[in-house]
């Protein structure tokens, strides 16, 4: 090979290249959105969204997450972050819970209804909230949840991709250890949280992280769960924005942008800090 | 499918903790699956007053109503060819890149974050940034798609280029999770395969479609199917943002009328039955994934 055709295949432009594009085509909305942030309204009617971040960065963020908002001018952005966080991690660490505890049953026991129940379970998976979207609404109305954490929470958990997540990995739990516990006189509660807990620690963190951006993404079921501020998530308080945007005559676009990123932060943060465990829990999940 | 037969060989038996660590899951699937799953099937036959003051049982009226309504029929069609076009763009793309970051000899982990951090955004805000990109008044890719024309890019009303809002929106927001997937199949190919195959084909592009596409395949289907429950489901998000008051007549999704017509339009037989279809539907792409499954642990 002469020296510029070794340089060539060493040195991969093209394929960089590709991979800049795509890079670019990711981040550059993301980019374009948070410098505008930082312009006054009027400027960004007169200029469009900018490419530069503007000088006023500070005073948007500031007033968006400290000025009262909304459809009752009665919620900042702070209290829909804290909403948001309660919704992802409630949302995360019940249905870890929740799937635990029904995979630990169907791998680990012998019951009578076991079979059935499994059944029950797996059908969950075929069918997600948006398809009954409505009767859903019914039963949480009927049941005086509206408006409140276990209403927005608790029927997301119904489905069952957790229970099948753990299934799998307890059935990949080597036989001895449960022989070994039961040699040392261990009863099942023993066995539950002292062996089997511990050692599914990295599943729980992985799980952790992919449910909690499911679940902080959330958009349908909290716009119709809640009909009070007080229980606005962030992801859902874009909604009102936009509505006060094309009802107002000089649009405050900044506030807008400026939401739009206090909304993307947490997830991304998490599945960038937690790249590895995330990945690794998102190709196990699937299986 | 997979079998509930298939259990430890080591259990423990005759206990009652079982049932009691089944519970917590049965008793949520009980009153937030079952209940709300057998009400829309029960209010699919019956026709309700918009006050809700009588409820008259109408057999399969509802299903007739929408199976002959030709607004049914058009969105039916649009939501297919959304699918399809959203699917094929975000996986082509991310087969794209995973294939050139798998084929790099340096700097592969230093793209990696930057190609998957996409996936923890919201759809809703993939929907909110879209509609800020595109829109009339501050959109730099509004100005760019009317420069030197008369304006034939309208998105507010016109609902092919409403279409192609969404779909870009769509299709940006669900490149990385495609990506992911991808590249760990690349990388689960073995390295002596690719060797032998580089001995036998020199030509790259040939090789590619003769060894490594079918390599890939059971990823690609699984990932076929995840992308089309995204595209049906997952993009209310995505149209509710760009268009708070309703998309122009034309640019809506199967999800996203069962919510119009329930919620706004207050007709509850009718978004019912239509919830129902949506079911068969779902049920029916589930299967194919089941098998799919089953076939490939077969094969392995």
């Amino acid at each position: 090979m002469n020296g510029f055709a070794y340089w060539w295949h060493r040195t991969q432009p093209v394929d960089h290249a590709i991979l800049i594009i795509g890079v670019l085509f990711l981040a550059l909305p993301i980019w374009m959105i948070f410098a505008s942030s930082g312009y006054p309204p009027e400027y960004l009617i007169q200029n469009g969204v900018q490419f530069w971040p503007g000088d006023q960065l500070i005073q948007t963020y500031d007033s968006v997450l400290h000025d009262r908002r909304g459809f009752t001018q009665q919620i900042t952005a702070t209290r829909m972050l804290m909403n948001s966080f309660i919704l992802g991690i409630g949302f995360a660490v019940g249905k870890i819970v929740v799937s635990m505890m029904a995979a630990y049953a169907i791998v680990y026991f012998r019951f009578p209804l076991a079979s059935l129940l499994f059944w029950l379970i797996f059908s969950t998976l075929l069918l997600p909230l948006e398809v009954r979207i409505i009767p859903s609404y019914k039963v949480v109305a009927d049941l005086g949840l509206l408006n409140s954490y276990t209403g927005l929470i608790v029927p997301l958990i119904a489905s069952a991709t957790g229970t099948f997540f753990f299934r799998q990995f307890f059935r990949s739990v080597p036989e001895e250890i449960l022989e070994a516990a039961r040699l040392d006189g261990a009863g099942p509660w023993k066995f539950f949280i002292d062996i089997l807990v511990p050692i599914s620690k990295t599943m729980i963190a992985a799980l952790f992280i992919i449910m909690f951006v499911v679940g902080w993404n959330q958009y349908l079921w909290p716009l119709l769960m809640t009909t009070n501020d007080d229980y606005v998530t962030i992801v859902y308080g874009i909604k009102s924005v936009m509505q006060n945007i094309d009802e107002s005559r000089i649009p405050e676009y900044n506030r807008g942008f400026a939401l739009a990123i206090l909304a993307l932060l947490p997830p991304i943060g998490v599945v960038l800090i937690f790249q590895k465990m995330f990945i690794k829990g998102l190709l196990e999940s699937d299986k | 499918m997979p079998q509930p037969a298939l259990m430890k060989r080591v259990q423990f038996s005759h206990s009652p903790i079982p049932y009691l660590f089944v519970l917590p899951q049965i008793l949520i699937i009980g009153v937030f699956f079952l209940w709300p799953s057998l009400e829309a099937f029960r209010l699919s036959f019956f026709l309700e007053d918009p006050w809700g003051l009588s409820n008259q049982f109408v057999w399969f009226e509802n299903y007739i109503t929408i199976f002959e309504d030709p607004d049914y029929q058009s969105v039916f069609g649009s939501t297919v060819v959304f699918s399809v076009v959203v699917t094929f763009l975000s996986i082509g793309i991310a087969l794209l890149l995973a294939v050139k970051v798998d084929g790099l000899l340096r700097f592969s982990m230093q793209y990696r974050p930057l190609l998957t951090w996409a996936y923890a955004v919201a759809p809703a805000v993939a929907g909110l940034v879209a509609r800020f990109l595109y829109s009339p008044q501050i959109g730099p890719l509004y100005d760019w798609l009317n420069a030197g024309t008369d304006g034939w890019f309208e998105p507010r009303l016109d609902p092919m280029d409403a279409w192609l809002v969404l779909i870009s929106g769509s299709v940006w927001k669900q490149i990385s999770v495609n990506f992911i997937f991808i590249l760990a199949g690349l990388q689960a190919i073995p390295r002596t395969v690719l060797e032998a195959a580089l001995l036998d084909n020199p030509n790259g592009g040939r090789r590619f479609l003769s060894i490594t596409l079918p390599l890939l395949a059971p990823t690609l289907f699984f990932l076929l199917v995840i992308n089309i429950s995204y595209a049906v489901f997952e993009t209310f998000g995505v149209i509710d943002t760009v268009y708070p008051f309703g998309p122009p007549a034309g640019a809506e999704t199967l999800v996203y009328k069962v919510y119009v017509d329930g919620f706004k339009g207050a007709d509850l037989g009718g978004s019912s039955a239509q919830s129902v279809i949506l079911m068969v539907i779902v049920l029916a792409l589930t299967m194919i994934q089941f098998k799919y499954i089953e076939k490939r642990v077969h094969y392995t």
